[in-house]
């Protein structure tokens, strides 16, 4: 670890607390309605959709009539995206020819975009079309994204209101974040991209000609547009199959910074959100806090194992000075490829700059921890703020039980009905995690998958269903996952993960919006304090740790003490 | 219920026109305006015809070009479309070699490499890079080839030795990133370098 790897790592936490602040009051402005600096041009175009679809932006949706609003949409936007990965080759843009989509394979994508997911059993460039990437994935990109937003402000409105029947309006919701948040930030971040050297043009592959004469086929495409969103919206698939350690996709330290606060940002300003709502920012800056504390346990442990580089190579004769460069780029360097993995899986992002799959085995345990905690840290735009309240919930609750009297989580009284919600959507996911990895390690096609031996070869099989339940989309990229076997069961993960998180969430926001606000009385458990952080901490750690620490041993840790035993698989 | 249809389908239909089509198509506009070089691919030229991008690596296997990272790209088997072969820095099929720490396959490609590069060969010239397509190197990795180019070229090594310290950026701002050489960039002076 170096001095200038730490600081560039505190220049990133500074740049992410700066932005909170604003973006967080902006975004409360931009839900609520109210007039923001874009609303001259902007309300024309939202009131014409609204006359368009048929929507009346005020009209308050009970829980239940917002999921189902919100699932309605998914089929509807499954159906197309499936539809158009199919025929692509009977479409315009796509200058290479490249054949339609499998059926497997286009369900398991179509999944994966618009769970948020963004899964990738396939390489960008040698697969999906420019009419593909743009029109079918791209918008998935930004619905998907404004969808976790819009969740996230429905269950921030079950806090904030008192005996309410409705969490807000979905199509407003989604409308609002996408035209007023998404949309003008990818705007100023495409021609940012672009500056720094992404392409963004409609060319066919450019033929080069080496210096030794060879022939060179360079890809080419529209990058920089779908790459705002991409990381923006922690959605994180790749217009290349090597993602952001594409150097056409992060040509530079510059753009891999803003790539990083990019994945950050409108998570961060999520927790200001909800501290503005229910009328104390310190609760937002406590959840922050919270989430802090196991980002920098994080960067620390994989930063240290990614510097230190692997023993058996040095062993070798080789000058490990730079760390674990296997994977890496060299304008990245052991330091921001550690710093970008960990950021990457904290939030549900799941765009890299360097092979997860070739990280030390403290180094990739850090990315798959973060998965398996639940992506609460930061998490994804959206599903890392309800994530994480569901867990202040949670905390609350063990609170409430070790002092024996009715847990409050700002001003509403936490009972029953909502642990109960709370508990079922906490659980879907290691059921679905480790349901699914045990399955693929005993029958036949799920072993064809890995492509490492040992102990790294059942991290590759437990990091593709974290990844997938988790809606992160990152992977130990050795896995073979295009399979029928795979494509299925990953799909059927990354559902899993999606709605069995969110449904039991809005049915906890629509109960606590219809209570009433409890007083703050002397007795009431402060939740803006440092007392509380530790609690947060404890309860994600307990439950992700108790969870998933058998799994995480037969993986990543087996394999750490094989290679200070010197063993090769 | 079919409301949340109707509004579904608009939904859908209005936001692929405006952020799938309108959207990337402006940026298109716009990037190839503002940036018309970047936008295309960074492109090189060398007598009118394109030699690479400045942002790609490529291939260099001869003793008088300074080598880039190993690449672990690979590329559809001409002989049976079902399989794939080794090769290096295909720009249509970014990759990387996905090889773990504890990997056979890895420590006995980097024994090979190392015994035949010598002792205390930068670590980057033995490991493959994240996209298989890196176009850079450590200062170190090239100063480490300086002695064998300067062989093959039958120059002097101190004059290939500026040319690689010419060739060195920083880290953006004094702290951003780490000290790379551009490998493609370095070759293409080094073929400008008068002959002797």
């Amino acid at each position: 670890m170096t001095l200038n790897g730490w600081a560039q790592i505190a220049l990133f936490c500074v740049l992410v607390l700066l932005l909170t602040r604003p973006l967080g009051g902006y975004l409360d402005n931009v839900m609520a309605g109210r007039r923001t600096l874009l609303s001259p041009v902007l309300l024309p175009v939202e009131r014409g959709f609204y006359r368009l679809a048929g929507i009346d932006p005020a009209e308050e949706q009970s829980w239940w009539v917002y999921a189902r609003a919100m699932v309605v949409l998914h089929i509807v936007g499954f159906a197309f995206l499936y539809l158009l990965l199919r025929v692509q080759d009977l479409l315009p843009l796509n200058p290479q020819g490249l054949s339609g989509v499998a059926p497997d394979l286009a369900g398991n994508t179509a999944v994966s975009f618009l769970t948020n997911t963004n899964w990738q059993n396939y390489g960008g460039e040698s697969t999906m079309s420019y009419l593909s990437q743009m029109a079918g994935l791209s918008v998935q990109n930004f619905l998907s994204a404004a969808t976790g937003i819009a969740l996230a402000v429905a269950l921030v409105r079950g806090f904030a209101r008192a005996e309410s029947k409705g969490i807000g309006n979905f199509w407003a919701d989604l409308v609002r974040v996408t035209l007023y948040v998404l949309l003008p930030f990818c705007l100023l971040l495409t021609v940012f991209y672009v500056w720094q050297g992404v392409p963004q043009n409609l060319s066919s592959y450019v033929e080069a000609t080496t210096l030794e004469g060879a022939r060179q086929t360079i890809a080419q495409g529209p990058v920089a547009s779908q790459l705002a969103i991409k990381m923006l919206g922690t959605n994180g698939g790749g217009f290349f199959n090597a993602n952001s350690a594409h150097p056409y996709e992060n040509p530079t330290a510059l753009s891999n910074l803003v790539q990083m606060l990019s994945i950050f940002a409108i998570g961060a300003a999520l927790t200001n959100l909800f501290g503005r709502a229910v009328g104390d920012e310190r609760q937002g800056w406590a959840i922050l806090a919270a989430m802090g504390v196991l980002f920098l346990a994080g960067v620390l442990v994989c930063y240290g194992a990614e510097a230190g580089g692997n023993p058996l190579i040095g062993a070798l004769g080789v000058d490990n000075a730079a760390g674990n460069m296997e994977g890496k780029e060299v304008r990245f360097g052991a330091p921001l490829s550690a710093l970008f993995a960990v950021i990457t899986t904290a939030a549900s992002c799941g765009a890299v700059n360097a092979m997860l799959d070739s990280f030390m085995p403290l180094g990739g345990l850090i990315p798959l921890l973060n998965i398996l905690l639940g992506e609460i840290i930061i998490g994804g735009v959206g599903a890392g703020l309800y994530g994480m309240l569901l867990f202040a919930i949670l905390a609350i609750f063990l609170a409430g039980l070790m002092v024996g009297r009715t847990p409050e989580y700002v001003g509403k009284k936490i009972e029953a009905r909502e642990v109960k919600f709370t508990m079922l959507a906490i659980l879907c996911c290691p059921l679905a995690i480790l349901g699914f990895t045990a399955l693929a390690s005993v029958i036949p096609v799920g072993l064809a998958g890995p492509a490492n031996a040992g102990p790294h070869g059942f991290s590759e099989i437990l990091y593709a269903y974290a990844s997938a339940a988790g809606n992160n989309g990152s992977a130990f990229g050795g896995l073979t996952g295009n399979t029928i076997f795979y494509n299925g069961t990953l799909a059927v993960a990354m559902m899993v993960g999606r709605f069995a998180i969110i449904i039991p969430m809005l049915a906890v926001a629509g109960s606590l919006a219809s209570k009433r606000k409890a007083a703050i009385s002397a007795g009431t458990f402060p939740t803006h304090g440092g007392l509380f952080v530790g609690l947060l901490v404890g309860a994600v750690l307990i439950v992700g740790g108790l969870t998933f620490l058998p799994a995480l041993a037969l993986g990543p840790i087996a394999e750490h003490f094989a290679l200070l035993a010197g063993s090769l698989f | 219920m079919l409301r949340h249809f109707r509004a579904s389908l608009v939904t859908l239909v209005l936001m692929t026109a405006l952020l799938g089509i309108a959207y990337p198509l402006a940026m298109v506009g716009v990037a190839g305006a503002a940036f018309p070089g970047q936008a295309g691919g960074s492109l090189l030229q060398k007598d009118g015809k394109v030699v690479g991008s400045s942002l790609i690596g490529q291939s260099f296997t001869g003793d008088t070009y300074f080598h880039g990272r190993l690449s672990a790209t690979t590329d559809t088997d001409p002989a049976d479309s079902t399989k794939t072969v080794a090769a290096p820095y295909n720009a249509a099929n970014s990759m990387g070699s996905n090889l773990g720490p504890t990997s056979k396959a890895l420590v006995d490609r980097v024994k090979e490499d190392a015994d035949r590069l010598g002792r205390g060969v930068p670590v980057d010239l033995v490991t493959t890079s994240g996209s298989g397509l890196d176009p850079h190197i450590s200062p170190e990795a090239a100063a480490w080839q300086v002695a064998r180019v300067a062989r093959a070229r039958g120059l002097p090594e101190v004059e290939l030795q500026a040319l690689v310290t010419r060739h060195t950026e920083g880290r953006m701002y004094g702290l951003l990133g780490e000290p790379r050489v551009n490998v493609l960039q370095l070759n293409l002076a080094l073929d400008a370098l008068p002959r002797r």
